[in-house]
């Protein structure tokens, strides 16, 4: 059994670590100003959103982003929608799975 | 099953989950080492890649400030999308801290079947149809759409999830998605505070019953404590 990448997956832990743990770790991190806080507050709802929207927007095929038009949009909208609606996240992923695991297995996604 | 295919042994694929414990970033280092990327290039396109998790963080940090050091420091290793989505939305929904709920998140929804998943997909890779035939490849997005629609409350959080998506995608598709996550991140809570303060009383203080209901499902009632602050849902 080679064991050689081990060394390299410690150094992208050493790539990793401290941006996940700097802000988590700094002393005195409550003492920063309240516009700070209202900053971080909006923080959560933009980079959600962000990871939604790039993750069924934008595909990277040979290195290179391109724009993504697809059922996935739908399915996401889907889940968006029953989510607000019926205050349900689990409710929202099961229909938004169904409906691209059935678009996809009919050939029109 | 990746891992596997770019010649992995089985003891390095694990290696990579645990203590690198990051999708996107493992999943690149894979095409990496295929490609013959050289260690120190991967070295800074893996901080590149996760340099949004200093938003998660900083996001988090306010709510975990009374958590001990030491418990932080590994709560900072167990830090991932997921961990981040689920947390972040259950603190704002109950209006407190709930370290509990951090861990569940980051090890029982996350850690462990990950590591699962990783031993599952070296052993058996090949016998594994790919998920996308299953519609599985949509779980991450619509998730994390679910939860950032749990997550707004007014106005400006509106604005900054539509300008977080918006510059999200601008950006990934002129540099790359990993810079376009983070400028996201960035610039979208920046116009969600451009809009004047929603009218009505100032928000609540984070952790106080009022701040609880702002975020609370129909139904949900909390108890006042001694101290004013929430208590757990009933």
């Amino acid at each position: 059994m080679n064991g050689s990448l081990v060394i390299l997956a410690l150094l992208m832990f050493a790539a990793t670590y401290p941006s996940r743990a700097l802000p988590l770790l700094a002393p005195g991190f409550e003492r920063l100003p309240r516009p700070v806080f209202a900053y971080l507050r909006l923080v959560g709802p933009a980079i959600l959103a962000a990871l939604a929207a790039v993750n069924v927007m934008v595909v990277t095929a040979d290195g290179r982003p391109t724009f993504h038009v697809g059922m996935e949009w739908l399915a996401v909208l889907v889940c968006l929608g029953l989510t607000v609606w019926r205050r349900n996240l689990l409710v929202g992923l099961v229909a938004a799975v169904g409906l691209t695991a059935i678009s996809r297995a009919l050939g029109i996604a | 099953m990746s891992a596997q295919r770019a010649g992995f042994s089985p003891l390095e694929a694990i290696a990579f989950s645990t203590i690198v414990f990051a999708g996107a970033a493992q999943f690149a280092a894979v095409g990496y080492v295929a490609g013959g990327v050289a260690w120190p290039v991967i070295f800074l396109l893996t901080a590149l890649l996760n340099a949004r998790h200093l938003l998660y963080s900083a996001a988090l940090a306010p709510w975990l400030r009374d958590v001990p050091i030491g418990r932080r420091a590994v709560i900072a290793h167990l830090l991932t999308d997921e961990a981040f989505a689920l947390t972040i939305a259950h603190f704002a929904r109950a209006g407190r801290t709930d370290e509990r709920g951090y861990w569940l998140a980051a090890i029982g929804s996350t850690f462990i079947p990950w590591n699962l998943a990783t031993i599952v997909g070296v052993l058996a890779g090949q016998e594994i149809p790919g998920p996308e035939r299953f519609g599985l490849d949509v779980v991450f997005p619509a998730a994390m759409i679910g939860l950032a629609a749990g997550l707004i409350a007014d106005r400006r959080d509106v604005v900054a999830a539509a300008t977080g998506a918006a510059v999200g995608v601008l950006v990934s598709l002129a540099l790359s998605p990993s810079v376009g996550i983070v400028a996201g991140g960035l610039l979208g809570p920046l116009a969600g505070l451009a809009l004047p303060s929603p009218a009505g009383p100032p928000p609540a203080e984070l952790g106080t019953v009022r701040s609880a209901e702002g975020f609370s499902m129909p139904g949900t009632h909390y108890e006042q404590g001694d101290d004013g602050a929430g208590e757990a849902p009933r």
